[in-house]
């Protein structure tokens, strides 16, 4: 019975220690700060809102997870989102007859091979990946201008349901909402069900181990980059749906959010640590940060530098969290000499 | 001799790496519910061999047999497949993640139908995998919660996990205590009675002829020869490992003992060691006993200014004495050489001459322009002194065997000059030609008339090179004997806890 009480009250200290309560917490305080000054922000309907403008950010900030649990990173999905963006804009403004989703999987195989040809290059040549998507953020950016000639795709040149579909409610929740909370539930799947998801964690935790237990590190990071492409090709329709307007500079730098709701959700850049549920709380951390600033009256200037701290604030918590807790090995030696 | 058939058979490989014959035409045997010792120097070719075995690497010539029958073995997998599994040197796991998936990683339990990992069953193999090796351990523990001892438990536990039928076993107590020493060889016997065959990689000859029924000999990269353990004896095998006779392992000198040079009282630290005090003299070689995790590395890196939280009196020739930082402690005359010689002692991606030179650029480069023909004489000098083995001074580390890498490592710390050198397990994981050079180095330094500390897990090494012995036991330093009073009972019964 007291034994049972322990336990208890052990898991009770790890939940509290757990960097993901610690994250809630720190964003329901922020709502209750922010609802001080503002009650409407509170609002459900409101918070719905913000959910549903945080949409693509999860998505992205989970395919990114996939990237750094390998101990790589992908630079170029803000890119890929603009490509894919402006090819599904381009393909429904000149053929607006053909079926939506044929048009969605065009994107979605488009973000696929992106995402591929930095997975080959990381897996097959051997080059870091900070390199090979620092590059192909550039290449995959200037294609875009080259298909586009620099010209915009306008809300009147797309047909109405390649720019609805993602708003149309189901009880009330936006597609934008659904959408995420269905690859949320899928990457968890992944991670925590399939082989090559748990492989992705083995590779980037001690890709020496990993090679020792047959697991081919460069094939995981392939897949990883892969997957990385394939929902950045989503998120590339749902950009460009969302806004209503595809041009070049789409998402323009918005790979730092990824990576930074990534590093604030606790997913450790030197790879093999992060959780599904802790990177979908940093990349509504910064959703909320994102739409309260306006709403309480704070320059859009000032949300950079609060991002940009909160990331530091982060890294700082998460290196004091992995830093290896001194063994006790005096304990029992003092208790004998007493 | 051997009655039975082999269950694993070598016959005639040849491994070739770019300039290097890794393995020339060597040939082994491995018997069901047999335990063959593979002996041999670093660079004879072992690992090489083992990861012939394990599918790692392709031999480029030679023949596989497993149950009489050939086969190849192109991958990882392929070994696991044949049941043929190893564990290695240095554990190889993964901190971040449970006990269960460490185990299973590679070769997951899935459900049949959907393909997904079935936790489940996962959960309850690895626990009654670790209740079959008596490892008291939770499944679902992350491993970087566990002590190395428990961590190797979880590597034998991940062989077991398939169903093993050869077992390598690559230097598998170098990390261990010595009740785990205890366990492990329990688990070998279990092993032998289910009729797997076992080979066994050593450099301890105390363990081989314990529980190894068979040997086989390499000396660079080739076959010297097989035969039973009771057939042999210890001076023979040596002769087949290093082609010659090693008169004296350790070729201690007798040195006169001068004054007092660091005096330590009362040293503790909050969580690895407490109430440690003691004396080195000049032309002393003091030795540090205890089994890992006594504390050894946390004193010496204390003393070295690594560790900040000490409390206690640390003295050098009579001066007190703050350490705060090691470019302090070096510049005060106190060098440590570290156990872990890849990650804390060399560069490895840097050439010989250049680690060398690293601690003292200031003084070699005193006009503050790096001048590589000076920082080459200085490594020059010592580097010939170590008769550190390569071509040139310009070789970059990686590329020496152990031994030669220890010996860039001494004499980087030897061209500072140093008052008291500290050498952290100085000889462990080296070949034994190697392991003599180091040993006759020590007491060079030392009629030179520095002091010298030692602290090592080997018994032989640390009573065949000490003037006095001090003994930890769990962070507290339990004994201290003179060189008329060593006596292995009296130290390993210390080091245990014993005597209490």
């Amino acid at each position: 019975m007291s034994a049972r009480l322990r336990v208890g009250v052990t898991d009770m200290t790890n939940l509290l220690k757990n960097r993901e309560t610690q994250l809630a917490a720190v964003i329901l305080l922020m709502l209750v700060l922010i609802g001080f000054v503002n009650p409407d922000f509170i609002a459900p309907s409101n918070l719905l809102s913000v959910y549903t403008e945080s949409s693509i950010l999860i998505i992205l900030a989970l395919a990114q997870m996939l990237v750094v649990l390998t101990r790589c990173i992908d630079l170029s999905v803000a890119a890929n989102v603009a490509l894919t963006g402006m090819v599904v804009a381009m393909i429904n403004s000149q053929y607006p007859d053909l079926a939506l989703p044929a048009v969605i999987a065009a994107g979605i195989l488009l973000g696929t091979l992106l995402g591929m040809i930095n997975g080959l290059m990381v897996w097959k040549l051997g080059i870091p990946a900070i390199v090979v998507t620092l590059g192909t953020m550039s290449i995959y950016r200037g294609v875009v201008f080259l298909i586009s000639n620099g010209e915009w795709v306008n809300a009147h040149e797309m047909s109405s349901s390649f720019i609805n579909m993602p708003r149309t409610e189901i009880f009330g929740v936006q597609g934008f909402a659904i959408i995420s909370v269905l690859i949320i539930a899928a990457v968890y799947i992944f991670t925590e069900k399939r082989p090559l998801g748990r492989e992705m964690y083995a590779a980037g935790n001690s890709p020496t181990a990993a090679f020792y237990t047959g697991i081919d590190v460069g094939r995981t990071q392939f897949w990883a980059f892969t997957i990385s492409g394939m929902l950045s090709g989503l998120c590339g329709y749902l950009w460009i749906s969302r806004y209503a307007v595809a041009y070049v500079d789409v998402a323009l730098g918005f790979e730092l959010q990824v990576v930074a709701a990534c590093v604030i959700g606790g997913v450790s850049i030197m790879g093999g640590i992060g959780t599904v549920l802790g990177c979908v709380l940093g990349a509504l951390f910064l959703g909320v940060i994102n739409n309260a600033l306006p709403v309480i009256g704070i320059s859009p200037f000032w949300q950079m530098a609060i991002s940009g701290s909160v990331i530091v604030i982060a890294v700082i918590a998460n290196s004091r969290a992995e830093r290896k807790v001194g063994r006790i090995i005096l304990r029992k030696a003092t208790l004998a000499r007493g | 001799m051997h009655q039975a058939t082999p269950l694993l058979e070598l016959r005639g490989i040849s491994k070739t790496f770019p300039g290097v014959k890794a393995l020339d035409n060597v040939q082994l045997s491995l018997y069901p519910g047999r335990v063959t010792a593979l002996i041999g120097e670093n660079g004879a070719g072992k690992s090489t061999l083992v990861k012939t075995m394990t599918g790692i690497y392709q031999a480029d010539a030679g023949e596989i047999l497993f149950d009489d029958g050939s086969v190849h073995l192109s991958s990882p997998e392929d070994a696991r497949a044949l049941g043929v599994t190893a564990i290695h040197q240095e554990t190889v796991l993964f901190d971040e993640l449970s006990v269960t998936e460490n185990i299973f990683a590679g070769h997951y339990l899935k459900k049949p139908k959907s393909g997904a990992l079935d936790w489940k069953r996962m959960h309850e193999r690895a626990r009654q995998i670790l209740l079959d090796i008596e490892a008291p351990i939770d499944p679902k523990t992350r491993l970087k919660q566990l002590s190395i001892g428990q961590r190797h438990m979880v590597a034998i536990a991940r062989a077991l996990s398939f169903d093993a039928r050869v077992v390598i076993l690559d230097e598998p107590t170098a990390a261990l205590s010595h009740h785990e020493i205890e366990e492990l060889y329990e688990i070998v016997e279990r092993l032998k009675a289910q009729g797997c065959a076992i080979m066994f990689i050593s450099h301890k000859f105390d363990e081989i002829f314990r529980i190894a029924d068979y040997f086989t000999v390499f000396r660079d990269g080739q076959y010297i020869g097989q035969g039973g353990i009771e057939e042999v004896t210890e001076e023979e095998l040596v002769r087949m490992m290093v082609g010659r006779t090693v008169d004296q392992v350790f070729p201690k000198l007798e040195v006169e003992i001068g004054d007092v040079v660091l005096s330590v009282k009362n040293l503790s630290h909050p969580t690895e060691f407490d109430n440690i005090s003691f004396d080195l003299r000049r032309g002393e070689i003091l030795g540090f006993y205890g089994l890992v995790g006594a504390g050894r590395t946390e004193l010496m890196q204390a003393l070295f200014g690594v560790s900040k939280q000490i409390t206690g009196e640390i003295a050098l020739k009579g001066k007190s004495l703050e350490v705060s930082s090691p470019a302090e402690a070096i510049s005060e005359g106190i060098v440590y050489v570290p156990e872990e010689r890849q990650a804390q002692g060399t560069i490895l991606e840097l050439p010989i001459f250049q680690n060398i030179g690293l601690p003292q650029l200031s003084t070699i480069n005193s006009n503050g322009v790096l001048s590589t023909k000076a920082e080459y004489e200085v490594a020059d000098r010592y580097a010939t002194r170590l008769r550190v083995k390569a071509p040139n001074w310009h070789e970059k580390v990686e590329n020496l065997s152990g031994g030669n890498q220890q010996k860039v490592v001494i004499a980087k710390w030897l061209a500072t000059k140093p008052e008291v050198i500290i050498l952290d397990e100085p000889t462990k994981g080296i070949d034994i030609g190697s392991k003599a050079a180091v040993h006759e180095f020590m007491s060079e330094l030392v009629q030179e008339g520095l002091a010298v500390i030692m602290v090592s897990s080997e018994l032989p090494e640390v009573m065949g090179m000490s003037d006095r012995i001090v003994v930890m036991h769990e962070g507290l330093s339990v004994a201290e004997l003179n060189r008329s009073e060593f006596s292995a009972e009296a130290i390993v019964s210390a080091a245990t806890g014993g005597g209490h």
